[in-house]
């Protein structure tokens, strides 16, 4: 459902940040795209949500071609994503429900739907009992659970998860992971990128392995290998 | 789907202003200055203005006529006085009025009221007393009276003298003052305006500047841009509303306490007579501009943030 045909991206100071990278993503998989800093990870995920245009080739969504969305047409073609991102992005003056309702509300879901689904979402994630504290009040583990839970609340069809574990301890690390795997059992697509080997090893999923803007390695139950 | 997300914008709006106290405080705070120079700025308009019309009140000529001059020559030129469009109000004084008048003013000066005891006859001509709609067109009333529409018809002028002529300098001096005082009081009004304005704009720019990064969540997360707008400029509202009334409020007692004080200084404007007899113009005038130049701001600062 997801390709990449031939994507480049040259930044203004000349630093090649993807060169000619071509990946298709199927319905329902779990992705993991590994690397090393500096690999085109990141900016691989900002192509897909538009939030970048690529020098050259193209990225499309269901046959849509992402770049040739009008401006007004963009916030629409990100619902279909939920994002998780290593630093948490909750809204500091909303509380842990009101941040997960948020994604509700922007998508113009009804209040019955939002006071029915968001305890849902919070009970995956396990955090019930912390509906009502702002994230300040929050630990680095349970942030991300409630970032995750926010990504999922709308049911995208797909879960980016951009480096997701980058400031957890290994506990926190492996209770994101099998979230994660979980809404993948649920039959959502899951595109995570990590530099951790323990992640990769753990989910024995698919990795995509990324070196200097370029694909190095796709292995089908794959294992970390730089 | 539009008063759902009217609503949610709504409420958000309302949230945000409580949550984000010493944000909301700071820009209210600047707000309110704001307003406050601007409500300033239109009492002591009002005022300056009534100061103004009062000098000017004072300022007159008066054409005293000859002692034989026919009634109905005087009515008529003060018909025509009347007519023209630079003049305010003609009084008629007749020869006795005048005479009253004249030893009531100078009823301790023996002198004078013996020697004017003397005489049989009423030595003082009839006056007309004009007043212009602006000191600067006494000149045209002046050269009017001179013309040849006043003389007489049997040749002669009726006119014995015109007091403009002695006092032209000062007439002439007291409407150049009132000229530029008036240009520099618009270019006061004008001047604190704008600094008031870029003031506001930027703490409100400010304001909305730490709340940047939310805004970009809110973008990555599927907000259309004007949901995201949206309660900012509630925010914006709730801000102009709040610092016209508090403005309003302490502008009252600060107009009772002016006013006690100037009040024999003006003489005829006090500024809290004033203050309440114009309490609701003002108070729009103070809630327009808070709220457009608040919404504005908000608008044109979350504007900034949206390019995710």
């Amino acid at each position: 459902m997801i390709y990449f045909e031939k994507l480049t991206k040259i930044y203004p100071d000349e630093t090649v940040a993807l060169k000619d990278v071509s990946l298709s993503i199927n319905k329902g998989e779990f992705v993991s795209i590994v690397g090393h800093s500096g690999a085109g990870k990141t900016t691989l995920l900002r192509m897909l949500l538009a939030e970048d245009r690529p020098t050259s080739g193209k990225v499309s969504v269901e046959s849509v071609d992402v770049h040739r969305l009008h401006k007004n047409q963009i916030h629409k073609y990100r619902r279909k994503f939920g994002t998780v991102f290593q630093d948490f992005k909750l809204l500091p003056t909303k509380t842990a429900y009101e941040n997960i309702a948020f994604a509700m509300e922007v998508a113009g879901r009804l209040d019955e739907e939002i006071s029915r689904d968001v305890p849902d979402a919070l009970e995956l994630v396990g955090l019930s009992n912390k509906a009502w504290r702002f994230p300040r009040e929050l630990s680095g583990g349970e942030k991300q659970r409630i970032a995750i839970a926010r990504a999922l609340v709308n049911q995208p069809e797909v879960i980016i998860a951009d480096e997701p574990t980058g400031n957890l301890d290994p506990i926190n690390t492996m209770e994101v992971v099998e979230i994660l795997k979980k809404i993948n059992q649920l039959g959502t697509t899951v595109i995570l990128t990590t530099h951790n080997r323990g992640v990769t090893d753990s989910v024995k999923k698919r990795v995509v392995t990324m070196e200097s803007g370029k694909i190095a390695r796709d292995d089908k139950d794959g294992k970390y290998a730089l | 789907m539009i008063t759902i997300k009217l609503r949610r914008v709504t409420r958000t709006g309302f949230i945000n202003f409580w949550r984000n106290g010493t944000v909301t405080i700071a820009s209210l705070l600047i707000l309110m200055v704001t307003l406050f120079t601007v409500g300033s700025l239109v009492l002591s308009g009002a005022v300056l203005s009534s100061l103004l019309g009062q000098i000017k009140d004072r300022v007159d000529i008066n054409v005293y006529f000859k002692t034989n001059a026919p009634m109905s020559d005087i009515q008529a030129l003060q018909k025509a006085l009347t007519a023209r469009p630079e003049v305010k109000q003609v009084t008629y004084t007749s020869a006795e009025e005048a005479l009253t008048q004249f030893k009531a003013r100078h009823q301790d000066n023996d002198l004078i009221i013996g020697s004017l005891s003397e005489i049989d006859e009423n030595p003082l001509g009839a006056i007309l007393n004009i007043r212009a709609k602006d000191p600067s067109q006494y000149e045209s009333i002046s050269k009017f009276l001179s013309t040849d529409a006043v003389l007489a018809p049997g040749g002669g002028t009726i006119i014995d003298k015109v007091n403009y002529n002695q006092n032209k300098l000062a007439i002439d001096r007291l409407s150049k003052v009132i000229d530029m005082v008036q240009k520099i009081g618009l270019l006061i009004t004008i001047l604190f305006s704008i600094l008031a304005i870029v003031v506001t704009v930027n703490t409100i720019r400010l304001a909305i500047y730490t709340a940047r990064e939310e805004i970009g969540v809110m973008k990555l997360v599927g907000a259309s841009n004007n949901y995201v707008r949206g309660p900012f400029v509630i925010q914006g509202v709730m801000n102009g509303v709040l610092a016209a009334v508090l403005v309003m409020i302490i502008l009252y007692p600060l107009t009772v306490w002016v006013g006690s004080r100037t009040d024999n200084f003006f003489g005829g404007l006090n500024v809290s007579d004033y203050f309440l007899s114009n309490f609701v113009q003002l108070f729009l005038i103070l809630l327009g501009t808070g709220v457009i130049l608040s919404v504005i701001s908000s608008f044109v600062a979350v504007g900034r943030y949206l390019k995710v």
